[in-house]
């Protein structure tokens, strides 16, 4: 009786391991949309009502440093849907006594991820035009998307900016931007110590 | 330490060729709050609010959240904690929000409001007569009266920063010497008849006055060309001369100057239509003619007109001309237009990899040959050229942050390393200047005028000097190339 109990017990247990791998694990693991896809996999569901919050960087008062601020952007489904939605809401503007590190009117025409976690992230020409193209600014610009998106996703480790699908020596004459960039943390100040 | 209330002494310790204050003398003077964290081995200074944080071993302090580099990391002796002499002006005086201004080579901090003049003079002897020259930097008021057999040059200031000559002109001029207080004394000669002053406006706001001392027109002996240099009279105040005339020659011959931007790519912009590529070609066409001039080394152009240049072509000018130092000038731009100062950077090798950072480490590989085995090769990418020369220009990166120091204004992030692509390529120490914000109206005007300019290129003239003179001491010595010992390059990047 009591072994019949246990071994009841062991096959439910061993049945919840098994319906745990198929539907969750294995599913993320092979998920496909994280191959270079670029188009919009947009669940369009009740899903764009949920929010995470995710930290974002924008110029400080002084145009000094980078300084990251919590913000919510929407849930996306998958590590690419994910990516793309803090993107998006890093390329928005800024909150209030900050200034966008991005030009106005840049847009973003794709995204890809890689499955070694390289980001490649294909902005338009105004990134460009529009950049006020100082060295600390173009920075400021390319360090608050590679962070935004390596601090929040750390299964982006890599990321690669492009301009109009292509890619660029710099955005404004300084930042060499032939190679994917990690994550960096220099130019993000840390507004207040505990002291 | 000059205030408007006077002149207190503050010691100095030199420690590993670095002169160095101890905190305790400096909490005392600058009411500061000092916590020793001996578990992350750090300090904690507080003033007005506003946090210092060193750490032991390092050559930086966090002043309210933002990096700034010292010469040397904090040292500690017994109970006692030692910071470089540099601390009061990087770390404490933007902490304070106070002005505390270190005149190294004088000795002197100024704290405060307070007016000390740079005074720096030379005396040519001239037969009947003997010429001093004092250029006064900024422009004082003063006087010139005669006081028995002395002269008498009074600046209305607290105090002035003077560099006297040791020559003289024995039957005129005995020497020069600092008096009590903001006063420079001629002492005269036997054969002293009358003088002349005069006030010409000289550079950058300064004011160059000429005393002109007149011997009487005896026909004694005919007044020799030149007075015998050296010739003992009450030890006047001198400093060590300048490394100008003293350096030796070679270590630097040839310079390449990279006027940011041109052609189509006119780069930043400044509120009143000031184009970066305008300012940078101004102020390279400067350079060149300062150097060639003062330094005797040959300077080649990226560009010497409006034209459009690739960033590998820049990096290859330097390439093909052997330099021996690249230097790229830029303004900065913000969104912010209240930002503002210079600043100087070197390559950051992070970001391009393990393969960048073995380069630089000065690591061989082993590769496969024919026959079998394997031989050490050490293989560079063209494109990582920079890798080896990262702590050259880390040492020459602080030289002219060092010297832009002493002349302009300088941003908090006066010294970083970043992944700029005009560096990466070239085969020699390479740092990339950015003049000041052309975003910010007041800086906009100063970056077109001589006269900042003119403070910019004297920057680089004295930086380059004093890393020719490092380099040239290295070839003697075989020492590795650090401008002073223990001082600022002492800090090799990562």
């Amino acid at each position: 009786m009591r072994r019949r109990v246990v071994v009841v017990a062991a096959m439910i247990a061993i049945a919840a391991i098994t319906a745990w791998l198929l539907l969750i694990v294995l599913p993320r693991k092979y998920a496909p949309p994280d191959a270079p896809t670029a188009g919009p996999i947009a669940p369009a569901t009740t899903e764009a009502a949920r929010k995470i919050t995710a930290t974002l960087y924008y110029i400080a008062e002084d145009g000094m440093a980078l300084v990251g601020a919590q913000r919510e952007v929407p849930f996306g489904e998958g590590l690419h849907e994910q990516a793309r939605h803090i993107l998006e809401a890093q390329l928005g503007p800024a909150p209030r006594p900050l200034a966008s590190a991005i030009p106005e009117g840049t847009a973003l025409r794709a995204l890809y991820v890689t499955d070694r976690g390289d980001a490649f992230v294909d902005l338009t020409v105004a990134a460009r035009t529009k950049h006020t193209g100082g060295a600390l600014d173009e920075l400021f610009t390319v360090y608050a998307i590679v962070d935004s998106l390596t601090v929040n996703l750390p299964a982006i480790t890599r990321v690669q900016i492009l301009l109009e699908g292509k890619e660029v020596d710099t955005l404004a004459g300084h930042v060499d931007l032939r190679h994917p960039l990690q994550k960096s943390l220099q130019w993000v100040r840390i507004e207040k110590d505990e002291s | 330490m000059l205030t408007k209330e006077g002149r207190r002494t503050l010691p100095t310790r030199t420690i590993s060729g670095q002169d160095m204050f101890s905190l305790d003398d400096l909490a005392k003077l600058f009411e500061l709050t000092v916590r020793e964290d001996t578990l992350a081995g750090g300090l904690t200074v507080n003033t007005k609010g506003q946090t210092i944080v060193l750490t032991a071993g390092q050559g930086l302090a966090s002043v309210g959240g933002r990096l700034v580099s010292l010469p040397a990391p904090p040292v500690r002796d017994g109970r006692t904690w030692f910071v470089p002499v540099d601390f009061v002006s990087r770390a404490l005086a933007p902490a304070a929000g106070t002005r505390l201004e270190l005149r190294k080579p004088s000795r002197l901090i100024l704290s405060g409001d307070v007016r000390v003049p740079r005074v720096a003079g030379s005396l040519e002897p001239l037969g009947a007569l003997a010429r001093l020259t004092l250029d006064v930097s900024p422009s004082t008021p003063h006087t010139v009266a005669q006081d028995g057999n002395r002269l008498l040059i009074k600046f209305e200031a607290e105090a002035i920063d003077a560099t006297l000559p040791a020559t003289t002109a024995p039957e005129i001029v005995q020497g020069l010497r600092l008096g009590d207080g903001p006063v420079v004394v001629i002492d005269l000669g036997p054969r002293f008849a009358s003088y002349k002053a005069s006030d010409m406006p000289g550079d950058r706001g300064a004011v160059r006055i000429v005393v002109e001392v007149i011997a009487q027109t005896t026909s004694a002996t005919p007044a020799p060309g030149t007075a015998a240099p050296g010739t003992p009279v009450t030890p006047p105040t001198t400093e060590p001369p300048s490394l100008l005339d003293l350096a030796p020659a070679g270590g630097l011959r040839t310079v390449v100057i990279d006027a940011g931007h041109g052609g189509e790519e006119e780069g930043a912009k400044g509120p009143n239509g000031t184009l970066e590529k305008n300012v940078t070609l101004s102020v390279s066409r400067r350079l060149k003619a300062a150097l060639e001039a003062r330094l005797g080394v040959r300077v080649v152009l990226t560009r010497d007109g409006d034209e459009t240049v690739g960033l590998d072509e820049r990096a290859a000018v330097a390439n093909n001309n052997k330099a021996d130092v690249f230097i790229s000038l830029h303004a900065n731009a913000s969104v912010r237009s209240s930002a503002s100062g210079a600043e100087v950077f070197y390559l950051s090798l992070a970001e391009y990899g393990e393969e960048a950072l073995r380069v630089a480490r000065g690591e061989s590989e082993a590769l496969p040959v024919f026959g079998g085995g394997t031989r050490d090769i050490e293989v560079i990418l063209w494109e990582m050229a920079q890798a080896r020369y990262i702590e050259q220009s880390a040492v020459l990166a602080q030289l002219v942050e060092s010297s832009l120091r002493e002349r302009v204004v300088m941003s908090p992030r006066a010294i970083q390393q970043a992944p700029f692509r005009v560096l990466v390529g070239a085969n020699m120490p390479a740092v990339l200047i950015e003049m000041g914000f052309i975003t910010n109206p007041d800086q906009e005007r100063l970056l077109t005028s001589e006269t900042f300019q003119g403070s910019l290129v004297q920057a680089v003239v004295d930086s380059l000097t004093r890393y020719r003179d490092a380099r040239a001491t290295e070839r003697t010595t075989g020492a590795p190339v650090a401008p002073r010992p223990g001082g600022p390059g002492a800090e090799a990047p990562r």
